[in-house]
């Protein structure tokens, strides 16, 4: 299909010149989000259980990574797959836990295990540095390259971010993500089929959180420090209200969610202080009056071009109307 | 020994803010079957609007008791009819990330007018003090917020156990559509338990001003600590929240005894047995 793939030479154009068309910090943040937002629907879109807590293992991986680095000298992306490493072995006993119970609950839990990494991040400063976070992360890479210039070390995360997302679409669009699908869809129909429910939404949850971790590294790696307002749940919130915007359970939505609500942020900032008010606005806007997303609205519109639906006998009134999730 | 008594004094003191704001969120989950992800912003809303009502309007502190969880709760109620009410029929996870999304609109707001430092605010010259007690000191206003939460709380349960109006909101919580069948409007109760519920916590925001710092975030870590509180406890049940409150209140006042550094993870740590032991909570039944 043509249409398709001038799209997405289109995209890769976008991607590739995008330290052109802003600054290369905003352009690396969009690319690292990018990851950690689209990690995020593999739990929130594909399998149906809101995280709110997954700043923590963002910031685990960012943590890890960046005291490997300034600590241990280890080189870019070795570090980054390190701190990924880290922050899917902290979600195993944690989302263990968590998925013993279900919906607002599971919430309610990731939020507060999410808060505690936090307090144990702030207590223990000698290794995290407590609320100054950790500084001076050196940027080089595997090979003793020197990745000061943020163009250059821009171009070497690209690659890694798209197969970070490529990961992402893999495990959904897997057998297994179709078993995450039955158990979003209906959960008790998958168990009685047979499926060991708890252990498939906690291996998702762990692939989840090990993204999450990857994106975590590239960002510590990107700004040279990590501070701990990165595991605050503000973090948890902002990236879920990505996906949200960008769109639930589409390929590209989490990622595109993420590059508007930097955008938008990068522009705020420069004419007023109130982002809190601004991102909050946005979010109560999002949840009211557009729940499908940007892209997950552009579908619809396409596909309902492309596609008509078939001029159909009225809808019977005691037919009942499906309710979106 | 004596010291250990202090540890369970102000253990309780912590657990009665616990109590209030979990006490509301169970009442507000139980009809809505909305988890108020606002309700630590509303806390500081009610600390704010006692420190306003009395620079402002020289309104004392005992008026404020009364009048600052009342406005506080009109402006929740307002909250309610504009928003929440439109996401009562998908997944109440929205209205979650909908409280949210109002939490940082409240916090920012209050940031930008009073800075991220806060505000002091006085206790009132009759609980100023303290009572000795043997070679135990117990301030006076600490002792207040322990006996007036304690009698808010039975108040509460008094009302919803035992009183007509507590006998509609359960029959709505429990089966709403059998209730609306009996002839009872529930969609009418909807705003004034919400109402209530959010009163309870700018309450707690009350007792909290002349005790912590005013400040536009102290409600901001409270809340998840009471979310993990109601996880032990299980929102299913009105005095089960109360107790697990004061429960968590005592156990992590004591856990800081022995090491302080956990005294803020200790609570979590406790969710997480409760979560491996019994998953419902203390007094809960699965969803």
């Amino acid at each position: 299909m043509t249409v398709r793939r001038i799209g997405w030479v289109a995209l890769g154009g976008l991607v590739l010149l995008l330290p052109r068309l802003v600054y290369e910090g905003l352009a690396l943040d969009i690319l690292t989000w990018a990851l950690f937002a689209t990690s995020v629907d593999i739990l929130l879109g594909h399998t149906g259980l809101l995280s709110f807590g997954h700043a923590a293992f963002f910031g685990a991986g960012a943590y890890a990574s960046g005291l490997l680095a300034l600590r241990g000298g280890v080189p870019y992306p070795v570090n980054a797959v390190a701190g990924a490493l880290v922050a899917g072995a902290l979600s195993v006993p944690l989302l263990y836990l968590a998925v013993r119970r279900r919906g607002i609950y599971f919430a309610m839990i990731t939020l507060a295990f999410a808060q505690m990494i936090y307090y144990i991040i702030n207590e223990w400063r000698s290794l995290t540095g407590g609320e100054n976070g950790v500084q001076g992360v050196p940027r080089v890479l595997v090979g003793g390259l020197d990745l000061s210039n943020l163009t250059l070390f821009y171009y070497v995360t690209v690659p890694l971010v798209v197969l970070g997302i490529w990961m992402c679409w893999r495990i959904v669009h897997s057998p297994f993500g179709r078993v995450l699908m039955a158990i979003r869809e209906n959960e008790v129909r998958a168990r009685s089929l047979g499926y060991p429910v708890d252990r498939y939404k906690l291996l998702s949850a762990v692939l989840s959180c090990t993204l999450s971790g990857f994106a975590g590294g590239m960002y510590v790696i990107a700004h040279r420090f990590v501070a701990l307002e990165t595991v605050h749940w503000i973090t948890s919130g902002t990236v879920v209200m990505m996906v949200l915007l960008g769109g639930m359970e589409t390929t590209l939505g989490p990622a595109v969610g993420a590059a508007l609500v930097l955008f938008l942020r990068d522009i705020l900032s420069t004419w007023t202080d109130a982002w809190g008010v601004a991102t909050g606005a946005i979010f109560v806007a999002v949840i009211l009056v557009f729940r499908q997303g940007i892209v997950g609205t552009l579908q619809r519109l396409i596909q309902s071009r492309l596609h008509p639906a078939p001029q159909s006998a009225p809808r019977r009134p005691d037919e009942a109307t499906p309710v979106s999730r | 020994m004596e010291s250990l008594l202090l540890q369970v004094f102000n253990g309780l003191i912590n657990g009665a803010f616990f109590a209030l704001l979990s006490l509301g969120l169970a009442v507000i989950f139980g009809m809505l079957r909305v988890v108020n992800f606002m309700h630590g912003a509303l806390y500081m809303l009610g600390a704010f609007a006692t420190y306003l009502l009395g620079t402002s309007a020289g309104v004392s502190f005992w008026w404020a008791l009364l009048l600052a969880p009342l406005a506080v709760a009109a402006l929740g109620i307002v909250l309610e009819r504009l928003f929440l009410r439109r996401l009562y029929d998908v997944d109440p996870l929205y209205n979650l990330l909908l409280t949210f999304g109002l939490t940082l609109v409240l916090q920012d707001t209050m940031r930008l007018r009073f800075g991220i430092q806060g505000v002091p605010y006085g206790a009132p010259p009759l609980l100023k003090g303290a009572v000795v007690w043997g070679n135990l000191l117990f301030p006076t206003y600490r002792l207040f917020v322990l006996g007036f939460s304690v009698m808010i709380c039975l108040l509460t349960w008094w009302v919803i156990e035992r009183t007509r109006v507590g006998m509609i909101i359960r029959a709505a919580t429990e089966n709403p559509g059998l209730t609306r069948a009996l002839g009872i409007d529930v969609d009418r109760w909807v705003p004034p338990v919400f109402g209530f519920g959010v009163a309870l916590a700018a309450l707690a925001g009350v007792l909290a001003a002349p005790m912590r710092n005013v400040s536009p975030l102290m409600g901001a870590d409270l809340i998840v600590t009471t979310f993990a509180i109601v996880v032990i406890g299980g929102l299913g049940s009105i005095l089960g929240s109360v107790i697990t409150g004061f429960l968590v209140g005592v156990i992590v006042a004591l856990g800081a005894v022995y090491y302080p550094p956990v005294s803020n993870t200790l609570v979590f740590v406790l969710m997480a047995i409760i979560l491996l032991l019994r998953p419902a909570g203390l007094f809960g039944s699965l969803e």
